[in-house]
């Protein structure tokens, strides 16, 4: 019984934010929608410029016939997935790097005196949408690889791709969460979180195989950048570098680590109450 | 609608004192302060700079976590239920916006209603209230960021009002405005305070604010409540001393009279400083007025800023 009222009241509360998110996120929509030229100037700009990491890739392979014992269009696949992952979550939460100003400038003491969650608002004060050009390009590039390659399609494999990136965006969510922490002990340290959130999107982009034995232990199972590419699209592709295992468990690694990041949130929040740096 | 006791909070701040080196010292930004406020009274907080008002009002409002003490506003303990205190409260701050920069004004208070959960039609009756009362109408859809200071505080306290808060919070503000503007803001805070009976706090530079609005005042400095009480008795506590001012028929010598010594003489016309307690103006003047003859006179009272710019400077003291 009580268990129940429980469930509803945090149903309740779920659909109250998820509704406020949606009013803060259109708002911020809109406002954007007043300089429209130059949003599509900078997402078409954004469009163009994340080509170029894709022609490292291809220059890479001038040189190379396999990149870590990937064929070119693997390569182009995870990469599609880990720049779509990447660039939802840098739609979304992106702008979260930015605390340290909010913080500065005191955008922050409203944040709190306002009767919803801390995180919410952070990530509700912005929508950048010319970040969109990225999410294209990577769409882009990843459409272009399963019509080139020859994947065997099954439902579960349907389901993983979506589920991948989904959970691969939230993996990259966590990170810029945990970087946005350091924030509040370092203003304007934003350059710390950097490395893991872009230098973690470079890195998901190519086969961990190709990196040393300790950078893949870092950064492919401690901060867990390998699932949110690389094991699961071996699945999608039929390949068999990891155990099977390793392939499937990323949704499960994406909530743990969104969970880890809210308790160290709430934490790093309530340490900013008491220190008020 | 606002206890507080015993209120401490102490950062810990490091001073650089080699390369490397730093020291670590700790700082009482509040150093027990205790106060109480009743409802629908309108206290003004002052201080100079760095004295712990925003420190205070901090606490109050659920920013930050005291070190010590007790604090209760409208009922809850701002640092562990903020989310609850947040309905119940108003806070401006004259110097960051709570508005939405690049949208219409009224965008901002659409997305507050969202925020706050208030109904529509509750919305609409506050808002079209505050809309009139503050003057809105002419830039309701103009961008926060085109809209003059003075505007821009105007829409600020709307923004603050419109879920009704019983108790507002007001961090300078008034500070920057003109003339016209702030006079505006202080008549709607008086007219807030007498029909509605919330409860205000107000912190200011502007002790014109304090003179218009606040019957009580509560004076804070290096983290302490050196006075607590009405802005009149702050005069006659601190400056016990009135002047008057005297127009003679012809230029004289400095009158010599008891009760009062002259402290300038400028032609024909003299001043003469007299205690408020020991001498009445009346017999003054009668005295005065039998040694030489009075074309006019005037009876000058301190200025309130006078007074306190002397008790930050430590010149007056309990």
């Amino acid at each position: 019984m009580t268990t129940r009222i429980t469930a509803r009241r945090s149903l309740t509360v779920l659909r109250h934010n998820a509704e406020l998110y949606r009013h803060l996120v259109r708002a911020r929509i809109r406002a954007q929608w007043q300089y429209r030229t130059s949003l599509t100037f900078d997402a078409i700009g954004s469009f163009f410029l994340t080509f170029i990491d894709f022609l490292v890739i291809l220059a890479l392979f001038q040189h190379f016939p396999r990149l870590g014992g990937w064929t070119l269009h693997e390569v182009a696949f995870l990469y599609g997935v880990a720049g779509l992952g990447f660039s939802l979550c840098d739609l979304v939460i992106g702008h979260i790097e930015n605390l340290g100003d909010m913080i500065r400038l005191g955008q922050f003491d409203t944040v709190l005196v306002r009767p919803a969650g801390t995180l919410l608002q952070v990530m509700a004060s912005d929508f950048a949408l010319r970040r969109l050009g990225k999410a294209l390009q990577s769409l882009t590039v990843l459409i272009y690889a399963i019509v080139v390659l020859d994947v065997h399609w099954t439902f579960a494999k349907v389901v993983l791709t979506f589920a991948t990136i989904i959970s691969g965006s939230a993996i990259f969510a966590s990170i810029f969460v945990l970087g946005a922490c350091v924030q509040f002990v370092f203003i304007g340290s934003s350059e710390i979180a950097n490395a893991f959130t872009y230098g973690g999107n470079q890195f998901s982009s190519y086969p961990v195989s190709i990196y040393g034995a300790w950078l893949r232990r870092i950064f492919a199972y401690a901060i867990p950048l390998g699932f949110v590419a690389y094991f699961p699209t071996q699945y999608i592709l039929g390949r068999t570098d990891d155990p099977l295992w390793l392939q499937l468990v990323g949704p499960v690694v994406a909530i743990v680590a969104v969970g880890l990041s809210i308790v160290v949130w709430t934490f790093s929040v309530r340490r900013y109450r008491s220190s008020g740096s | 609608m606002i206890e507080v006791r015993d209120l401490k909070k102490s950062f810990v701040v490091y001073r650089k004192t080699g390369t490397l080196r730093r020291d670590r010292t700790i700082v009482h930004a509040v150093d027990n302060v205790g106060f109480s406020v009743a409802p629908g009274e309108m206290v003004g907080y002052v201080g100079p700079n760095g004295a712990g008002k925003s420190t205070t009002i901090k606490m109050l409002t659920g920013i930050l976590v005291p070190s010590d003490g007790v604090v209760k506003v409208a009922g809850l303990v701002p640092s562990r239920q903020r989310v609850e205190l947040a309905r119940q409260i108003g806070v401006v701050f004259g110097q960051r916006s709570q508005l939405w920069w690049d949208l219409p004004l009224i965008d901002s208070f659409d997305l507050l209603r969202h925020l706050y959960r208030v109904d529509v039609a509750s919305h609409r009756a506050q808002l079209d209230e505050c809309v009139e009362r503050l003057e809105l109408q002419e830039f309701l859809s103009t961008p926060v960021r085109q809209l003059s200071l003075g505007q821009r505080m105007r829409g600020e306290l709307a923004a603050a009002l419109l879920h009704r808060p019983k108790v507002l919070f007001l961090d300078e503000p008034t500070i920057g405005l003109d003339v016209v503007s702030r006079s505006k803001v202080r008549e709607f805070l008086g007219v807030l305070q007498r029909d509605r009976g919330v409860t205000v706090m107000l912190t200011t530079h502007d002790l014109g604010d304090i003179e218009h609005l606040c019957p009580r005042l509560l004076i804070i400095d290096q983290g302490r409540v050196i006075y607590d009480g009405a802005l009149a008795a702050l005069r006659d506590r601190f400056e016990p001393f009135r002047t008057l001012v005297v127009d003679l028929a012809v230029a004289a010598p400095a009158i010599v009279v008891e009760g009062a010594e002259v402290v300038r003489v400028e032609g024909p016309r003299q001043w003469l400083r007299f205690h408020r307690e020991h001498t009445s103006a009346a017999d003054l003047v009668a005295r005065v007025a039998q040694q030489v003859e009075l074309l006019d006179l005037t009876i000058e009272e301190p200025g309130i800023e006078d007074v306190i710019t002397r008790i930050y400077r430590g010149e007056s003291s309990l």
